[in-house]
């Protein structure tokens, strides 16, 4: 076992404060580009403290066992990660985790979170063969599923496999809830599925829902590190310039629909892949 | 070698006592401990032999190859009349292409000399327990599945003496064909279950029945034509053997022909485009028989002779070929899946689409790939079988086989809708043994010069597959506002034994993988490559955690069961009734109806169908034109 324990822990204890920061960080970035002022940087903190101190209501218990096992996996991917461990369990893991939440939302049977969780599938469809192809990239470059060997790979894996490095940032903007993929829920109120997946949830199951997401953004940043794994400042500087990124597009575009998002997740991820896979194969051998 | 014997004659006499056995005279009870026998002499055989390495047999030749040579006569004659009675000009051809050419062969190249006529090593082990083991427990589950059916089923006559003799004997003829090392006699078995599976897709007589069988006839006969022209080939060829153990051996030099028709017969047997209809024709059949072809037996027999010549397909262009058939399978089958609300045409997909990535693998043939496509066959049976099983208990239940029918399951029929979420997750979810074979197959393909393709398909495939996997898992755990009691109490004991048999059996033997893999596995592929793969320790490791996470967690129920407030679904704030159906202003009530998405105008069969059976034809040509040139890559 060559498992880095120690640094799965501190991710499991530091990240859902990295993440609510940064989702309080988001907000005024939000909206100072909207000319407001905005929240305070611990607002996300104040939100989610509040959502446990209410009283949860259900409408069948078995809510609570699927969300409770979304925020476990969630975590465990996140800390399979940061101890580099495999990537691939890493995806696999990751992809449990969200049928978990998917489920929660099934198991309501309002119309309205039932639909979100149709189309949380459908973008769990659109992302799926972007992770798994970075995956595959990462591996042909540095021979190895492992994070830990990848991270420590002499090279810029960026330079590499750029194209699959963008299908990912195309993709990467569905799992942050953002505009213009913030198809199955979002962070702000949808016109036709009110809040579309979490319609149901209230209390501390959305409390659990909002940690969990924070686990998962942290890990997806993490994900993207790798790329840039090679030089520590231009890591964290490709982070900030994307997560900005993020936000601006989350500003500047409208919701699209679900046909949209899969058709040109799955066209952009087909053809960078092939055309990235293609060189790396070729490359070697 | 008497277990060997023993497990090829046994459930054929078995089914042949059944079947002269006076009218609803102890015919359960016999089915039930013949097939408890057969799986537990399988159990033996493998205790007594896992450890031995390839063992090869000696039996003369004849008089047994006489009497295969008049059975395959008989059949063909029985073929030819039925055939010829219901008007099937292209079964009665092909019938008599094959005869005229198998007599040519035995009239011309008697193959008496061969006495290393059955062997056994740790593939066919593994394929006996999955026949015997998971065979038996189908057989067992059928004698309680048709009282049931034919109370239900008034259109179909009652001929079960002879369905319970078909299964038997197509558990011997399965046995014969992994057992057998003399390819002729491969050969005779694989017609058999043709046979076999003719006439059970058959069962119920109905039009529907007929057709479907014998578009499963035709295109299972066409695979057995490229077979016989395999044995022809293999009389022509310098230094070829009609012993399969060492024919595999000679290289692709002189294999490759008789490799390539005789993986054409595999492919038409698992059911790959262009082929793939015949096993969606034969959800008519009742759902024993669907579980049957489409876990252990039948298609079961196609990936296990395209695996037996793996190693000849390595670094091949015609291996790659079959390689892409599969692949392209996988995806456009998995795809096709997406579309589909009937949940036994769900299944067939998944497994049209799983045989393929077996195929996949077996056509790259390397030591990395073999190591995944014998694992996707262990957990595909087991988990496959599992899901026919329950989707066949569940229909009898609600009278519908459709899974929109199945909403609320997990509360009218918690147990069976507990399995069917066990077997799904079997299918599909980290950290049961399909994606544990897949993670292999990933890294199987990245390993190999030919993956290029594949792993790209192998990445849309799998996130498709989440997909009508997940919705499937939605409707039936969502949990309807009025729920009566359970409809459970109809489910027979034999049908409950074989359930919780395979359930168990999905679970446990995830757990099991690294010892499969070490004692079993392994050995297998240090003796046909000379190198070995395995998960990496500290993956075993995080898997375990994660099956008990996963198993453990469903616990947090009881403690989240207590005084905790409930409510109502959100309805947007309309006025509703009990049954949440909203109550519109002038009296008029709208039922509130949920159903899943099928995306029908993006993967409807209509649509995929056509391309996938281009690709598979264009693709297989390819392969037959890759063997002529006998291209080696690299």
């Amino acid at each position: 076992m060559n498992l880095n324990i120690i640094t799965g822990i501190i991710f499991l204890i530091l990240a859902p404060l990295i993440g609510g920061l940064i989702a309080g960080a988001d907000r005024i970035v939000t909206a100072r580009m909207q000319g407001r002022v905005g929240p305070p940087l611990l607002q996300p903190f104040y939100d989610v403290s509040k959502l446990f101190e209410k009283e949860t209501m259900v409408v069948t218990t078995t809510q609570y066992v699927y969300v409770v096992a979304y925020i476990v996996f969630i975590a465990f991917t996140g800390a399979l990660f940061f101890s580099g461990g495999d990537i691939l369990l890493v995806v696999f893991a990751l992809t449990l985790a969200h049928v978990f939440l998917i489920m929660g939302a099934y198991a309501s049977r309002s119309p309205y979170s039932v639909i979100g969780a149709e189309r949380e599938l459908i973008m769990l469809m659109a992302f799926e063969p972007a992770i798994i192809l970075c995956a595959a990239g990462m591996y042909l470059v540095s021979k190895s599923f492992f994070v830990r060997d990848i991270i420590s790979y002499n090279g810029a894996i960026i330079l590499l496999i750029p194209g699959l490095f963008f299908a990912f940032l195309y993709v990467f903007t569905m799992k942050l809830r953002k505009s213009p993929f913030d198809i199955s829920t979002s962070h702000h109120a949808h016109q036709e599925l009110i809040k579309g997946l979490t319609t149901d949830f209230s209390g501390s199951v959305l409390g659990i829902t909002e940690i969990a997401h924070w686990y998962e953004t942290v890990f997806l940043l993490g994900f993207i590190y790798l790329f840039f794994a090679f030089n520590p400042v231009i890591g964290i500087i490709a982070l900030i310039v994307i997560y900005l990124l993020e936000i601006y597009i989350d500003n500047v575009s409208a919701r699209v629909r679900w046909s949209f998002a899969l058709k040109s997740a799955w066209i952009i991820t087909a053809v960078l892949g092939i055309v990235n896979i293609g060189i790396l194969f070729f490359r070697w051998w | 070698m008497e277990l060997l014997i023993f497990l090829i004659l046994f459930p054929a006499l078995a089914g042949l006592l059944v079947l002269l056995l006076p009218k609803d005279f102890l015919h359960g009870a016999v089915v039930k401990c013949s097939a408890l026998i057969v799986a537990i002499v399988s159990v033996v055989l493998f205790a007594a032999e896992w450890n031995k390495g390839i063992q090869i047999y000696s039996l003369a030749s004849e008089p047994t190859g006489q009497l295969i040579f008049l059975i395959e006569l008989l059949i063909a004659i029985f073929l030819l009349y039925i055939g010829i009675k219901n008007r099937q000009y292209l079964v009665i051809g092909l019938v008599i292409v094959q005869t005229a050419l198998v007599i040519w062969l035995e009239m011309a190249h008697p193959v008496s000399e061969i006495t290393k006529n059955l062997f056994v090593d740790e593939l066919t082990l593994i394929m006996a327990l999955i026949v015997g083991v998971i065979g038996g427990l189908i057989a067992i589950y059928a004698t309680g599945y048709m009282r049931e059916y034919h109370l239900q089923h008034k259109e179909a006559r009652d001929r079960r003496p002879l369905f319970f003799c078909l299964i038997l004997v197509f558990l011997s003829a399965m046995f014969g064909l992994i057992f057998s090392n003399n390819l002729v006699w491969i050969f005779f078995f694989w017609e058999v279950t043709t046979l076999c599976s003719f006439l059970l897709i058959g069962y119920s007589g109905t039009e529907d029945a007929k057709k479907n069988a014998f578009s499963a006839l035709w295109m299972n006969l066409l695979g057995g034509l490229g077979f016989v022209i395999a044995l022809i080939a293999l009389t022509f060829i310098k230094g070829s053997s009609f012993e399969l153990m060492t024919l595999i051996t000679t290289g692709p030099a002189i294999a490759l022909i008789p490799a390539v028709l005789i993986g054409f017969a595999g492919l038409t047997k698992s059911a790959q485009l262009p082929f793939s209809s015949w096993l969606l024709g034969a959800m008519v059949a009742p759902t024993p028989v669907s579980a049957l072809l489409h876990s252990s037996t039948m298609v079961k027999a196609g990936v296990y002779i395209i695996v037996r010549f793996a190693p000849v397909f390595e670094h091949t262009y015609a291996g790659y070929a079959i390689a892409l058939v599969g692949a392209v399978t996988f995806l456009i089958a998995s795809m096709i899946a997406i579309s589909q609300s009937n949940a036994k045409r769900v299944l067939a997909y998944s497994t049209v689409a799983n045989l393929g990535l077996i195929i996949a693998c077996a056509g790259i043939g390397t030591y990395e790939a073999m190591w995944a496509a014998i694992f996707l066959i262990i957990f595909h049976a087991i988990a496959k079988s599992l899901l026919f099983l329950c989707v066949g208990t569940a229909e009898h239940s609600l009278n519908s086989r459709d899974i929109e029918d199945m909403d609320g399951l997990v509360l009218k029929m918690p147990k069976v809708a507990g399995m069917i979420l066990i077997g799904i997750a079997g299918m599909f979810l980290a950290p049961f043994g399909m994606l544990m074979s897949k993670y292999a197959t990933m890294r199987a393909f990245l390993d190999t010069p030919g993956g290029f393709l594949l792993i790209l398909i192998l990445a849309f495939g799998s996130a498709v597959t989440v997909f009508f996997w997940s919705k499937w898992m939605g409707k039936i755990i969502s949990v309807p506002p009025s729920s009566g009691e359970t409809i459970e109490k109809r489910v027979s004991i034999s049908e409950w034994a074989a359930l919780y048999s395979l359930s168990a059996l999905t679970i446990v033997v995830c757990f099991l993988i690294p010892v499969i893999s070490s004692v079993i596995v392994e050995r297998f592929l240090k003796t046909t490559y000379g190198m070995t793969t395995s998960l990496p320790f500290e993956n075993v490791v995080i898997m375990i955690l994660m099956l008990v996470l996963v198993l453990i967690l469903p616990l947090t129920f009881l403690h989240y069961r207590k005084d905790k407030k409930h409510t109502g679904p959100y309805m947007c704030g309309r006025p509703v009734n009990d049954a949440y159906a909203f109550e519109g202003s002038l009296g008029i009530r709208r039922e509130l109806v949920i159903s899943n998405y099928y995306l029908d105008s993006w993967f409807g069969e209509a649509k995929l169908v056509p391309v996938g059976c281009a690709a598979g034809v264009v693709l297989i040509l390819i392969s037959f034109a890759a063997m002529l040139i006998g291209g080696v890559i690299l």
